[in-house]
């Protein structure tokens, strides 16, 4: 079977192979409850210094997906590759030599920090641990030069955690993930916690660092604005499976999964009027500890027949890079995403968008005669 | 990007100690309490410094004397000075709550922080037995414990600390329980550090303010605990003074010489008190709920 992991040519930094991982249910009294597929058999590859982005809703399964990869959680099927080694089957011991080259950014800057500790030293922590840095002063200096780095003051690093802002907390938790020098930083929606105008600037400085570091981004996110802002590649998760996968102009392009297409659909646009009234999905997502046989979207898909229902869909290889799990992705009419449409303005609108055309090319004229 | 970093107050950066320590001052009630512990450790302290007879000197010309210039507390059936035994039982009596506290904290606190963020049959184990523990009273279990090792102050350190221990175990075990599932925990594991020390440095510091308000409430329990002992004769053994021996014979001559029971009574009465405040205002002091 070909998956997305075997095979691009390219040179893969962590390859995923059919790896799942299951939670029990809630232990019962008579017999066993059925237990909870948060991943369930996803294979593909991320590539040396690319930004690979997971998207999908709550529950998917995108950030147990992301704990998969570092070992934070270990599957309980398949296997994870990190630079040639399989880290699945690791010694926790073992684990913990390689953990300095892959890190992790968590999602709520609130309760990722520890309260007891000060910037300093929590920046300066993971240097301790990999034994990188030098010696005390050597350290203190790096955690100065990385504080100011990610755009805060040397001298922060005497305070706690409790006396900054959540886009700061964001910024020491991103100076942490840097400290031990990784090659691998991997974020948990890294920005969903913080106001949209931090957000941004959050989003750039992890863009300016990747470039800078050479690092591979992995980026869990459910804000599908800021994926594409950032990413390479985008996976599409939908009930702990990857049912789309492709470079993100032409996933958020041409969709080609009716789950991926509907997920573009609600993308909010600053001029509703442009785009025709798509339906949105109905009803909710199924319980993962009973998902639905056949395509597990089947349930949901406006497309769905009757093999759907009975026949699971493979992740097949379609146009090029592209990946797609849905049996009929061919037959399936693909909707503008709309994102690229010229919006309509009222008549109003467009006139004072004249007015201050007119007026800031009278004033370029002055100040060039000036 | 420079208008995120200069949000930051820019006054003295306010430690989260100094914070407590205020709450802790303009509280009145702990720090009454507060006024009352250092009170009775100041004159514990003091003990052999202070211009006091010998606790242990008999006087047969001086007994059961009521309070008076030359004894101000009065005297007792053998005609010692009973604010001299006093001021010598706080001594008893504090050492008695603090050591006690002490290993049921040294004991218990690890019991705990392993029961908790271990899980599994580690702490099924340690659970169980703990649940077992606390199903007898705590009197009860210190009594026996105490009757086993043999009656001295020691012992009876050794019964109230064991007796203690339990309840430790639960609290610190319950407290690691919440502040596992934080994320710095799991970002602690990301970096690579060991068990450990993420134990170390990060369940410990984020557990320890309420053991602290549970050991200081727990010496006070502890105090009582070895007046009740002592009261009974598996404490301090006569002569050294303790509050719950004086009792003991003061109970024979509550219509004779009421001061006897008086004295020991109202100083166990405030020491108690006292402790017993000031946990209150740390429990307060340490909320982080209200700032």
């Amino acid at each position: 079977m070909t998956t997305p992991s075997s095979g691009h040519g390219s040179d893969p930094v962590i390859e995923v192979k059919d790896v799942s991982r299951h939670f029990a249910g809630p232990a019962r009294l008579f017999g066993t409850s059925a237990s909870v597929r948060a991943v369930d058999g996803v294979s593909f590859d991320i590539r040396r210094g690319e930004t690979f982005a997971i998207v999908g809703e709550s529950g998917c399964g995108k950030s147990t997906l992301a704990r998969l990869l570092i070992r934070l959680l270990a599957p309980s099927g398949g296997s994870v590759i990190y630079d040639g080694q399989d880290i699945s089957g690791l010694s926790e011991s073992a684990m913990r030599n390689l953990r300095g080259e892959l890190q992790f950014i968590f999602q709520d800057p609130f309760s990722s920090l520890n309260p007891r500790m000060t910037v300093g030293a929590i920046v300066e922590e993971p240097m301790q641990v990999h034994g990188v840095g030098g010696n005390s002063a050597e350290r203190k200096e790096r955690v100065a030069q990385l504080l100011g780095r990610v755009g805060l003051r040397a001298e922060h690093a005497n305070r706690y955690p409790h006396e900054f802002s959540g886009g700061q907390r964001q910024r020491i938790g991103i100076a942490r993930a840097l400290a031990s020098g990784p090659k691998v930083i991997i974020g948990d929606e890294p920005v969903s916690a913080l106001d949209v105008s931090i957000q941004a600037q959050v989003v750039n400085l992890l863009e300016d660092l990747k470039e800078e570091f050479g690092l591979t981004l992995i980026i869990i996110a459910h804000d599908l604005a800021v994926i594409r802002h950032m990413s390479d590649r985008v996976g599409v998760m939908y009930l702990g499976e990857m049912i789309e996968l492709g470079s993100t102009d032409a996933l958020y392009d041409t969709p080609l999964h009716p789950y991926t297409q509907a997920l573009m659909a609600a993308i909010p646009v600053p001029f509703p009027n442009a785009r025709p009234m798509s339906e949105g999905l109905s009803g909710d997502v199924p319980s993962p500890s009973a998902p639905p046989p056949g395509c597990r979207f089947h349930t949901r898909c406006p497309h769905a027949q009757s093999r759907c229902a009975e026949e699971k869909p493979t992740l097949e290889q379609a146009e090029g890079e592209r990946w797609v799990a849905c049996h009929f992705w061919r037959e399936i009419e693909r909707p503008d995403a709309g994102l690229d449409a010229e919006p309509a303005r009222a008549e109003a609108t467009t006139q004072r968008f004249e007015l201050y055309r007119s007026w800031s090319e009278a004033k370029t004229k002055a100040d060039a005669s000036a | 990007m420079t208008s995120a970093t200069t949000t930051v107050k820019p006054e003295a950066p306010s430690r989260s100690e100094s914070r407590i320590w205020n709450k802790l001052k303009s509280s009145k009630s702990a720090a009454l309490g507060l006024i009352l512990v250092l009170f009775f450790v100041g004159i514990a302290v003091l003990a052999p410094l202070l211009p006091i007879d010998d606790p242990t000197a008999t006087s047969w010309g001086a007994i059961r004397k009521g309070p008076s210039a030359a004894y101000w507390f009065g005297t007792d059936e053998l005609g010692r000075d009973i604010l001299s035994r006093m001021i010598w039982g706080a001594q008893a009596s504090l050492l008695a709550g603090v050591v006690s506290v002490a290993i049921a904290v040294f004991i218990g606190v690890p019991f705990g922080l392993i029961a908790g963020y271990f899980g599994g049959w580690l702490d099924g184990i340690i659970s169980r037995v703990t649940d077992a523990l606390l199903a007898t009273p705590f009197l009860i279990l210190a009594i026996a414990l105490a009757a086993f090792l043999g009656p001295s102050l020691t012992n009876a350190m050794i019964a109230i600390g064991l007796s203690a221990m339990p309840i430790f175990v639960r609290l610190t075990r319950g407290q690691v329980l919440s502040v596992k599932t934080e994320d710095y925990v799991e970002g602690a594991r990301a970096i690579g550090l060991s068990h450990t020390l993420i134990i170390v440095r990060y369940i410990l510091p984020n557990v320890f303010a309420p053991i602290l308000v549970q050991a200081t409430l727990a010496i006070a329990t502890a105090i009582i605990a070895e007046a009740s002992l002592s009261f009974l004769g598996l404490g301090q053994q006569p002569p050294a003074p303790s509050w719950g021996s004086m009792l003991n014979v003061a109970k024979n001559f509550l219509s004779q010489a009421p001061w006897m029971a008086m004295w020991p009574g109202a100083a166990i009465f405030l020491v108690v008190l006292g402790f017993n405040l000031l946990g209150d205002g740390l429990r307060d002091a340490l909320d982080p709920r209200e700032t």
